[in-house]
């Protein structure tokens, strides 16, 4: 398996399925723990951050802990490679940018990965379609427990397993779900949501690109709390009341506008599937605002030429990185050095669309 | 001890130190009362930031009583240090800073301070060693540093034997 692999293929949580995949894009359990008997990761000297590096690629590749598990050594990667991690979700973008030993090791179908060497030694994560979140604790707890057979993690009886953060300890456990919420904005409605999260203590940010509101259908909300709750009890209340919740704001909204605006909702995503396959350039946040408006056209069912699979796809092999990567590997150049001037890779973009689309 | 909001019954989340006319002045409320009061804390502040904020603010009260720099004697972390990066040095600060990291545990906690989840089948007696081996881990880097090897070589040993040694069953 290479990085250059991955490129053509759609992570396995990107399917468009599992239950409340019309709201849940994806479902992601992470767990955060640190090496015993070492200091964390800003007080290691450089030989002490390499040996944990070393020492825990070895464990966790012998540990077998999922199917074809393989290693990339992030710090030996070039810049587009890291790029490419973080756009699929398997690194975080502070850990492609780091410039410490790390790197990450990836199941064969990418629902499972840990980083080794982020702000904690290990940052392990299973990442599932659609809201499948007890599913996903139960594998990663299983993961913890067989690495804990060949390593010790920093735990303390009062704070539980220790974190460089402390928003990170007690459990170490961080659940969250990314959310489609076109039908929200469309209302003006998405204060709802944010209000929802916010009365349970719950982060929500906006995904794809920090902070703009170019992107802003799509959610990831997570749990805050680390310390003082059960691991299942973190997951139960995110399973049984949060999510349920916001998805049901969605969903009213969803009606709401289909009985009122019916017209307005076609002419929408009709215009938005017509410019995606004439488009000849295409930067990322309109691709994104357009494929949003399409993937609430299928939801509808108001249109069924298009897939959710194709759309959950086209929404991650059109991140600049995979744009990038893609055309390289049709030149067939293996590493491109100099980044791509932003509206080549517009033009590229497009291209890819029209194709994935039918375009002309 | 979780504190009321200072205008209703509802638990405060919400603390402020504020200095009016030199005089010290301490708010708790909680988030409806902060917001009619025109304090808002808005929901997809990331959690560092909002730890930041708190940071900083408890920062005035502590300067006003000059003390010694607080350190860890193991990983040589300074508590300024963390306040700066949000990020601790090694897994003993949590007890060298343990008045410090209280409040703001309690704060990005929502007052929890005891851990009641997942333990490691080993929990009991791999606290202790795991503290020990720390600890001998940082005379190694100052014995390199210093550059005494056979001290240096000395403890490497001693860390060795301490890991290996099997730490005993928890009783059941
Ligand atoms: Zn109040
Ligand atoms: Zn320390």
């Amino acid at each position: 398996m290479t990085l250059s692999d991955l490129t053509h293929r759609t992570s396995e949580w990107l399917r468009g399925v599992g239950p409340m995949h019309d709201v849940v894009i994806s479902s992601r359990v992470r767990l955060a723990r640190n090496l015993a008997g070492m200091p964390f990761l800003r007080k290691c000297t450089a030989q002490q951050q390499q040996e944990i590096a070393d020492r825990l690629r070895t464990e966790i590749l012998s540990a077998n802990l999922a199917e074809g598990v393989f290693h990339v050594d992030v710090a030996a990667a070039g810049p587009l490679d890291r790029a490419l991690l973080a756009e699929r979700h398997l690194i975080s973008r502070q850990h492609a940018d780091a410039k410490h030993p790390r790197g990450v090791a990836v199941s064969g179908d990418e629902t499972f990965a840990v980083m080794i060497n982020e702000e904690d030694h290990v940052r392990m994560q299973v990442l599932r379609s659609g809201m499948q979140m007890r599913d996903a604790f139960e594998q990663i707890n299983a993961v913890d427990d067989r690495l804990e057979e060949r390593v010790d993690f920093a735990y303390s009886n009062r704070y539980g397993y220790l974190t460089a953060c402390p928003t990170n300890v007690g459990t170490g456990l961080r659940v969250s779900v990314m959310l489609h919420l076109p039908a929200l904005r469309l209302t003006g409605e998405l204060d709802k949501a944010v209000h929802a999260a916010r009365d349970m203590r719950l982060a929500i940010r906006g995904l794809y690109g920090e902070g703009t509101d170019a992107s802003g259908d799509f959610f990831q909300i997570s749990n805050q709390i680390t310390l003082g709750r059960a691991e299942e009890d973190i997951v139960e209340e995110f399973l049984t009341q949060i999510v349920p919740e916001i998805l049901n704001y969605e969903r009213k909204a969803r009606e709401a506008l289909l009985k009122h605006n019916s017209v307005e909702i076609d002419d929408k995503v009709f215009r938005a599937l017509a410019l995606l396959r004439s488009a000849r350039r295409l930067a990322s946040d309109e691709m994104m605002a357009l494929l949003s408006l399409l993937r609430l056209g299928i939801n509808l069912q108001r249109i069924d030429e298009v897939d959710l699979k194709t759309v959950n796809e086209l929404f991650l092999i059109g991140q600049p990185a995979h744009v990038q990567k893609m055309h390289a590997l049709r030149r067939g150049l293996e590493g491109p050095t100099a980044a791509m001037p932003p509206e080549e890779r517009d033009e590229i973009r497009a291209e890819v669309l029209r194709q994935r689309l039918g375009g002309t | 001890m979780k504190k009321k909001c200072d205008k209703c019954d509802k638990p405060a989340t919400i603390h402020l130190t504020e200095i009016v006319n030199g005089q010290k002045m301490e708010k708790h409320l909680c988030e409806d009362c902060a917001e009619a009061e025109g304090i808002t804390i808005k929901a997809n502040i990331p959690i560092s930031q909002l730890l930041e904020d708190f940071v900083l603010q408890t920062v005035g009260e502590e300067e006003e009583t000059p003390s010694t720099p607080m350190t860890c004697e193991v990983c040589g972390m300074t508590f300024s240090e963390f306040r700066d990066k949000g990020q601790l040095g090694c897994p003993n600060d949590y007890e060298a800073f343990r008045e410090q990291l209280l409040p703001i545990l309690a704060r990005a906690q929502d007052g929890n301070t005891q851990h009641v989840g997942k333990a490691p089948r080993r929990a009991g007696t791999a606290q202790q060693k795991q503290m020990a081996i720390l600890r001998l881990r940082s005379q190694l880097k100052q014995a390199i540093t210093a550059e005494q090897y056979e001290r240096a070589a000395d403890l490497r040993d001693q860390i060795k034997q301490v890991e290996a040694a099997e730490p005993e069953r928890p009783a059941e």
